[in-house]
């Protein structure tokens, strides 16, 4: 079960490569897509027997994001055919500097695509950290393809900085590894396989001064790769230079692989009990990201870059969520879900904005709700859940999250009150880019073609999906989510 | 033992050599000839358990770092018809000395961590670290993609050196799957160089610094 | 003191002219020429004690002092260094660091006596031969601290005898890394190719030759002598590193100079194969050779 998960998409993504007819390729994209997320789905019903030395199992916490990134991919697939088939073979007349430039092959962009969704897979699948690393790395290099499908020169810095940035990153948290594989000893000092059940059994007998080093290190290199401040410098570049529907899987999909790697590690921490040093770190980083995420958002002059510092904003206050203990964790847990609904329905209509208006200047782009009335309306929707308004389920993620820092006492009031007030100054931010773009009257310029149904109908079902996880959270949902913030948060 | 102790010393004498070097063409073969000794480092170091294990990682080694990556790395040069390193940021006096510094904090550190009994040398540890702070720092300080690259190959196989000689319980499927992605690693970096070269006629990364806020 | 001690002393006054001449000789030999004899600096050194000095008039008691507290300078620096089985005349803890004084003092005063005679040229030569030091003498003292360090001993005497023969077994990256740094700190010092050319009349790549230029007579022999002695006590450190300590005193004394010898041949073929760096890539190699003694030093420590 868990080989299939993993070794479909692979399979599928090489026979992309050799597929002759973009028809065809885009069957199997959907195909596979729609196959990948009914195993999932069976996944939740029957609990799949781990494999391979349990080094492959799906524990409640991959499970969790398992389903994101399935659902997500779905959706985005769905997307991305529409898209293909709009971008095909032409010519393109750059946006910005009015340079010709074509695409990277279908067969390319369909077949990493695939890969991409095998790799974070086995993310979310893989229990030994060796494994997971090669994963997320994994993750990088199929992406980083994805990224240079416009072939300008903008696109192509983006995607070097993304590939060089990540690459280091991720080669410190094989250090980490390497570290955690010496403090993996159990108490009659033998060495094992650093697996995470195994971990968790040996959790007290493990050498504190390597597991802390390997704890910096994954913080630095899977860091990076999450886009927590300040080893976020990556992100904007890439979201904003990539194919719409690509960020959205950046954004909402990769992100998370990244922080699933790093909940590993503060599952381990919270198993040796050894929380508290982790804790400061999550915090210590989410408060960053928060405060260099508002700091960037003030201003902004492309909606692309302003959704991509959104991220990171949004990390920062998973980060920060995870930092506040076992409620916390349970609030951060829920918003991650949430940030990957909204952020993914975000720049799959800023992909409809930008073929629209052509431009991704935000001061460019006005009367969205005149011109296209449900890309606009839902690109309201979307400005007020990404925010933490109500009635969408941010703005509960968030306020547990505020709630739990709270409860705290003393010193995290402090850290609660940051916390609001950059909340206030990204609302603020945002307002004015969002609203200015909505209202008005269009220009004459715009392209006025519809958006097809394969535009409109992956971002409206994210929609409603955030706005039903704002009115209610579904019980075997907060179950999962209990049990994997128990294993985070530590007694309380 | 002494075997081990004379890789781990060349090792340190390449990447000084990479810090002071300003021809591509020499610090290829240098990464090369480190890729080549790292290969053998399991070998010689594990001699009285040899296993089937580290004969196919170091036979895996030696094909990719020593044989693959050059031969990969001078076609991007040739393609690029440029052989000379343009002036770094840091220059290559201050880099040999700051190499050096950066070999004394390495000692320092892991001076403060207890080594375990698993290991081949006391040097192995320092000089890893050591080799993967060099890397970072070629990457930082060079303007080059195909030295980037290099770098990353150095910083790579500096936590190469740290897995053989620390982590003893390792499998072949995890280093295979390392391997595996170094590989493609390269290969995508590749890649990206070409287009690199063939947008800005050059692999120069400190053009490309259209993007920012 | 014995009276026996002095015959290293003795032997390097007597011997130290002969080694330029065995390493000009092995670069015609290389070049395919016959070359001046063997004992061509004997001839040298006698022609020009017999000759007049002459002195210009710009120039003070600081230019005529220069090469005789230079020749001064030298001789005290050769008590310090042991040879074959010899202790050194002169030992004291942490004399190593009086020899690295001692030869700054030399570099000092014929700096001085080439500044005054208020040349250009001279001047300019100053400037590189001070620059190019400020490199090497990091090199050179990290390395016999790194000695020290392997030896566990301050004193010379005792340093050179505990790292030479089977020390190299259990430490031999580490020596070696230091006999290459003492070998670039060796051509560096003595003004040989790859630093500089010493057969060059070229004003503007000369380094050494330069700032004696204005010196003739028994001062240019002082000075020639200085530099012969310099070669030796450079060569018998790093002979006396790697030499094993034989049982037998005149065998190791023996094996001690054929040691030197062959030291002043490989200098000649080092530098028969190689050419002189341009003047920029100098430090490049200097900064080198500190970079070498310095991750000894390191790897020493473990």
């Amino acid at each position: 079960m868990i080989f299939a998960l993993v070794l479909l998409p692979a399979l599928a993504g090489l026979l992309a490569f050799a597929l002759p007819k973009p028809a065809l390729r885009r069957g199997v994209l959907i195909g596979t897509a729609i196959i990948h997320a009914a195993l999932t789905a069976i996944c939740w019903k029957f609990s799949p027997a781990p494999t391979l030395n349990e080094w492959l199992a799906l524990d409640a916490a991959g499970l969790l994001f398992l389903s994101i990134t399935s659902g997500l991919f779905l959706l985005a697939s769905i997307y991305a055919a529409g898209y293909l088939s709009q971008e095909a073979n032409r010519k393109f007349t750059d946006i910005e500097e009015g340079l010709l430039f074509d695409n990277a092959p279908e067969a390319v962009f369909i077949g990493c695509l695939l890969l991409f969704l095998s790799a974070m897979t086995l993310v979310t699948v893989s229990q030994h950290f060796g494994l997971l690393w090669v994963a997320i790395e994994g993750t990088t290099l199929a992406s980083a393809p994805l990224i240079y499908f416009h072939r300008h020169h903008r696109s192509l810095e983006a995607t070097w900085k993304y590939l060089l940035i990540c690459s280091v990153g991720i080669a410190l948290a094989l250090l980490a590894n390497f570290f955690l594989g010496v403090a993996a000893v159990n108490s009659s000092g033998e060495n094992f396989p650093i697996v995470l059940p195994a971990l968790l059994v040996h959790a007290h007998d493990l050498q504190t001064p390597w597991l802390k080093a390997a704890c910096i290190l994954f913080f630095v290199g899977y860091g990076t790769k999450m886009g927590l401040a300040p080893l976020h410098t990556w992100l904007p570049d890439a979201h904003s230079e990539a194919p719409s529907v690509i960020s959205a899987l950046l954004s909402g999909a990769v992100l998370n692989c990244a922080f699933l790697g790093l909940l590993r590690v503060q599952q381990i921490f919270v198993g040796a009990g050894m929380e508290q040093f982790t804790r400061d770190i999550w915090i210590a980083l989410g408060v960053a990201s928060l405060v260099i995420s508002a700091i960037f958002i003030i201003g902004q002059t492309d909606y692309k870059r302003l959704l991509a510092y959104s991220s990171v904003e949004n990390m920062g206050i998973l980060a920060l969520g995870i930092g506040l203990g076992a409620a916390g964790a349970f609030g951060a847990l829920l918003h991650a879900i949430n940030h990957s609904l909204v952020k993914a329905m975000l720049f799959l209509l800023a992909g409809n904005i930008l073929a629209r208006y052509q431009t991704k200047n935000i001061s460019n782009v006005r009367g969205l709700l005149n011109a296209t009335p449900v890309t606009g309306a839902l690109w309201l929707a979307g400005f007020l859940a990404i925010t933490g308004t109500p009635p969408f389920g941010p703005f509960l993620s968030k306020f547990t999250i505020l709630k739990a820092a709270l409860d705290l006492g003393h010193g995290y009031v402090v850290i609660a009150t940051i916390f609001l007030a950059t909340l206030g100054i990204i609302f603020v931010g945002m307002a004015t880019a969002f609203l200015g773009m909505a209202q008005g009257e269009p220009e004459k310029v715009t392209i006025a073609t519809n958006d097809s149904k394969w535009q409109i109908a992956p971002p409206l079902v994210l929609g409603a999906m955030v706005l039903w996880l704002g009115i209610n959270v579904p019980e075997p949902l907060a179950n999962l989510l209990k049990q994997i913030a128990s294993t985070l948060g530590g007694a309380q | 033992m002494i075997f081990t102790k004379l890789i781990l010393v060349l090792l340190v004498l390449t990447n000084l050599k990479l810090l002071g070097s300003s021809r591509v063409g020499s610090s290829i073969r240098v990464v090369a000839a480190q890729g080549i000794a790292l290969g053998l480092l399991p070998v010689l170091g594990h001699a009285h358990e040899l296993s089937i294990r580290f004969g196919l990682l170091a036979a895996g080694t030696i094909a990719i770092k020593g044989i693959v990556f050059p031969w990969f790395l001078f076609r991007a040069v040739r393609e690029a018809e440029v052989t000379r390193e343009i002036e770094p940021y840091v220059g290559y006096v201050a880099s040999l000395i700051s190499g050096v510094a950066i070999l004394a904090v390495s000692f320092w550190m892991c001076m403060r961590l207890p080594m375990p009994a698993s290991l081949a040398s006391s040097w192995l540890a320092p000089i890893a670290i050591f080799s993967i702070f060099a890397g970072l720092f070629l990457i930082i300080s060079r303007k080059r993609a195909l030295s980037q690259v290099l770098g990353f190959l150095v910083l790579e196989n500096g936590v190469y050196t740290f897995g053989v000689g620390l982590a003893p319980q390792s499998s072949l499927l995890v280093e295979a799957g390392v391997l595996l992605d170094v590989f493609v690693a390269v290969f995508v970096m590749g890649i990206t160089m070409f287009h690199i070269n063939r947008e800005f006629d050059h692999i120069n990364t400190e053009q490309m610094s259209q993007l920012k806020d | 003191m014995k009276i026996e001690l002095f015959i290293p002393l003795l032997l390097a006054m007597t011997l130290a002219p002969l080694l330029p001449g065995i390493i000009n000789r092995t670069k015609a030999v290389f070049a395919g020429r016959r070359g001046q004899p063997l004992l061509q600096t004997y001839f040298d050194l006698w022609k020009l004690l017999h000759k007049n000095a002459v002195y210009s008039r710009t120039t003070t008691w600081i230019f005529r002092a220069g090469p005789m507290l230079g020749l001064a300078g030298i001789i005290i620096a050769l008590t310090l260094v042991p040879f074959a089985s010899f202790p050194a005349i002169v030992a004291f803890p942490a004399d190593f660091f009086f020899l690295a004084c001692l030869l700054g003092l030399m570099r000092f005063v014929t700096v001085l006596a080439a500044l005054d005679t208020g040349s250009s040229f001279e001047g300019m030569g100053a400037s590189r031969e001070i620059f190019f030091s400020a490199l090497v003498e990091p090199a050179l003292l990290v390395s016999l601290v790194t000695l020290a360090r392997q030896a566990k001993n301050l004193s010379l005497s005792i340093i050179f005898p505990a790292v030479s023969g089977a020390h190299w077994l259990d430490a031999g990256p580490v020596l070696a890394l230091v006999f290459i740094a003492l070998m670039i700190v060796l051509l560096a010092e003595n003004a040989r190719i790859p630093v500089d050319d010493p057969n060059t009349h070229l004003e503007l790549t000369m380094i050494h030759e330069v700032m004696v230029l204005d010196h003739g007579g028994p001062d240019f022999a002082f000075i020639l002598y200085g530099s012969a002695l310099k070669l030796w006590l450079f060569a018998a450190l790093i002979v006396e590193m790697i030499l094993p300590p034989l049982n037998s005193l005149w065998l190791n004394l023996i094996f001690s100079i054929g040691g030197m010898f062959l030291l002043a041949l490989t200098v000649g073929v080092i530098e028969s194969v190689m050419a002189r760096l341009r003047l920029l890539l100098v430090p490049q190699l200097l900064v080198g050779a500190g970079a070498l003694a310095a991750m000894a030093f390191l790897l020493g420590l473990r």
